[in-house]
């Protein structure tokens, strides 16, 4: 009996080793197989953005240039007011994303830490805010835009962020304020600490990880956005770099070659700053969301 | 509970008390303010002057005038496109979410196992999310070019299969784009958000379940499932609101075509407002894309309840 049982558990040990293993192995099996998927597109395009024009248009496509052509590069920045776009795209973001990250720590703090009438309702509001279609809005917004004269200039595009830089961007905010205890602040308050030394010197150092999310997804939302600019600006040297690409890419060939080369390099330019930043500040960026864990 | 306090005759450490929280709600305001203004002058203005188009014929250039519901009649009766462009929405949307939603908790889950180097995947996945839409766009259109692309020749490689000519008919346009889209979100912000729901559940209800004899299978069906299903919910409702919308990859892809067969709601809005200019009605697109929206998101919320679990909460 006791050298049964005492005999028992090593042989499971061992078996449920052997399976662990397996079970990690079959793990990392799945993840290489899926990861060089999903990085593949991006990976050919680099490759595309390589080659001559002649390499591009071959059956069956090369995987690799024969010679990879950084000239490419050199050329679609020349050819294309690429550095304009980009300026204006940055521009955008570095007056914007400011007033995003500050007013909406304002608008979060005013949800997590006050008590006041109609808080709840706003807070429902804001919630629905994010189901109601840009397209709603959209139309009026262009039209008031225009009446004040912002047609063509970036003030459309900077403004808004202003007004708490969108609701989802309050909510994953005023859930991460949620989650520091209360007990801080009240220490603060008995220290003497006003409300604005809390939300400055408690709050704040302490949602690090949740406001660089918000400052990542700010920055991507920017880089990324294209109907605003495509609306708001019309002349070519206000274009933001989404507009621009696109531009590019409708633009007839003029000379009769063919452009897919240059077309893709451009591609990589875009996409390159936004990968830049996010490995710079990954390790925040999921902290941030984890530590909030998002539902409604 | 404040007005019963007001209510009494105040004494002096009553009115001490009032006051304090009378700064309390003052400062309550002033730090909501921001989005309160934003959202007076940004949403609920312009959301009130849209409803009141919807009932105008309205080209920017003279004055709107009062049709009544013309335009809503208008949609339902003339207008060739407004019920197949809803129809290819809710296509787009019904495949695109389910598949997106799914793969996302799938690849969560696998990164959710402890292993070595799960940050690296982690990065190879969010990858294609980091990509600007118009440049995955501009990108995908190239991988699956049918004479230079890369994805028939794979396919034909792999399958024997001759792959369709993607964006170029009518059939394939939108799989197409939903592969795109499939692309860029299994990846992204939505697989992290499940990650954190996946962590979020506490390691006693797992231990507790084992020592209940209960197997891999088992704790994964009766603890993890159950215990994220307020973040499945909540991909699930952001989710058909951002597909329902889909614009940017359409509209560069495509621009609409090949033979309306991508011209999704949201560009049939666009195209109205700001190519054919008639505002009026294009408002009063935008107001019925806005009560489905909210009627779906509705169902939505009702239904929870049967199925989402919010322990202890």
């Amino acid at each position: 009996m006791a050298a049964t049982a005492s005999a028992a558990p090593p042989v499971r040990t061992i078996r449920s080793e052997g399976r662990r293993t397996a079970v990690t192995a079959l793990t990392c099996l799945m993840l290489a197989v899926l990861g060089v998927s999903f990085s593949f597109p991006f990976l050919w395009t680099l490759s595309s953005s390589l080659k001559t024009a002649q390499e591009v248009h071959v059956f069956p496509p090369l995987l690799l240039p024969e010679v990879p052509q950084w000239y490419n590069y050199v050329r679609v920045w020349t050819e294309q007011p690429i550095g304009r776009w980009l300026l204006n795209s940055a521009t955008i973001i570095v007056f914007s994303l400011p007033g995003a990250v500050v007013t909406s720590t304002l608008v979060a703090f005013s949800f997590a830490r006050f008590d006041y009438p109609g808080r709840d309702f706003f807070f429902m509001v804001l919630l629905s805010t994010m189901m109601i279609p840009f397209e709603v809005t959209l139309i009026p917004q262009y039209l008031l835009f225009q009446r004040l004269g912002w047609i063509d200039t970036f003030a459309p595009l900077i403004i808004p962020s202003y007004a708490g830089g969108g609701a989802f961007t309050i909510f994953l905010l005023r859930q991460f304020f949620l989650t520091i205890p209360r007990d801080f602040d009240d220490a603060a308050l008995v220290d003497g600490a006003n409300t604005f030394q809390i939300l400055w010197q408690i709050i704040v150092p302490l949602s690090r990880p949740a406001l660089t999310t918000v400052a990542i997804l700010q920055f991507l939302g920017h880089w990324n956005d294209f109907l605003g600019p495509f609306i708001y600006l019309n002349k070519q040297q206000l274009f933001t770099m989404s507009v621009g690409l696109r531009f590019f890419q409708t633009m007839p060939e003029s000379t009769g070659e063919p452009k897919e080369h240059l077309l893709m390099a451009a591609t990589v330019i875009m996409s390159v700053p936004a990968i830049v930043l996010f490995f710079a500040a990954q390790r925040y960026f999921i902290r941030g969301i984890v530590m909030t864990g998002l539902k409604f | 509970m404040d007005t019963s306090a007001a209510a009494v005759a105040p004494t002096a450490a009553r009115r001490g008390i009032s006051a304090r929280r009378r700064r309390h709600i003052l400062e309550g305001y002033l730090f909501l303010s921001p989005w309160l203004v934003g959202y007076f002058a940004l949403t609920f203005g312009p959301a009130a002057a849209s409803f009141i188009f919807s009932f105008t014929s309205y080209n920017v250039i003279s004055p709107p005038t009062f049709i009544g519901l013309q335009n809503y009649v208008d949609a339902f009766t003339t207008d060739q496109q407004f019920w197949p462009s809803l129809m290819k929405t809710v296509y787009y949307a019904g495949v695109s979410v389910p598949l997106g939603v799914t793969g996302s908790l799938l690849v969560a889950l696998l990164l959710n196992i402890k292993v070595r180097g799960t940050s690296v995947f982690r990065t190879l996945f969010f990858m294609p999310s980091l990509v600007p839409i118009v440049a995955s766009t501009v990108l995908w259109v190239w991988m699956l070019q049918p004479d230079w692309g890369l994805v028939n020749p794979i396919l034909w490689k792999l399958t024997g299969i001759q792959g369709p000519r993607w964006f170029q008919t009518p059939e394939w346009a939108i799989p197409a784009l939903i592969s795109l889209a499939l692309w860029t979100s299994i990846g992204g912000t939505r697989m992290i958000i499940f990650l954190a729901g996946l962590q979020g559940v506490p390691d006693e209800l797992y231990d507790a379940a084992s020592i209940d004899g209960a197997g891999k299978w088992a704790r994964f069906r009766h603890v993890t499932v159950p215990m994220i299903t307020p973040t499945i919910f909540f991909n699930l409702v952001l989710g058909i609101i951002g597909a329902l919308q889909v614009f940017t990859s359409a509209f560069v892809a495509t621009g609409g075509g090949p033979a309306y067969a991508t011209w999704f709601y949201a560009l049939h809005i666009y195209k109205n407002a700001f190519q054919y200019f008639n505002m009026g009605y294009a408002s009063a697109l935008a107001w019925m894309f806005a009560a489905l929206i909210i009627f779906l998101t509705w169902v939505q919320l009702r239904t929870s309840r049967m199925w989402v679990y919010y322990g202890g909460e």
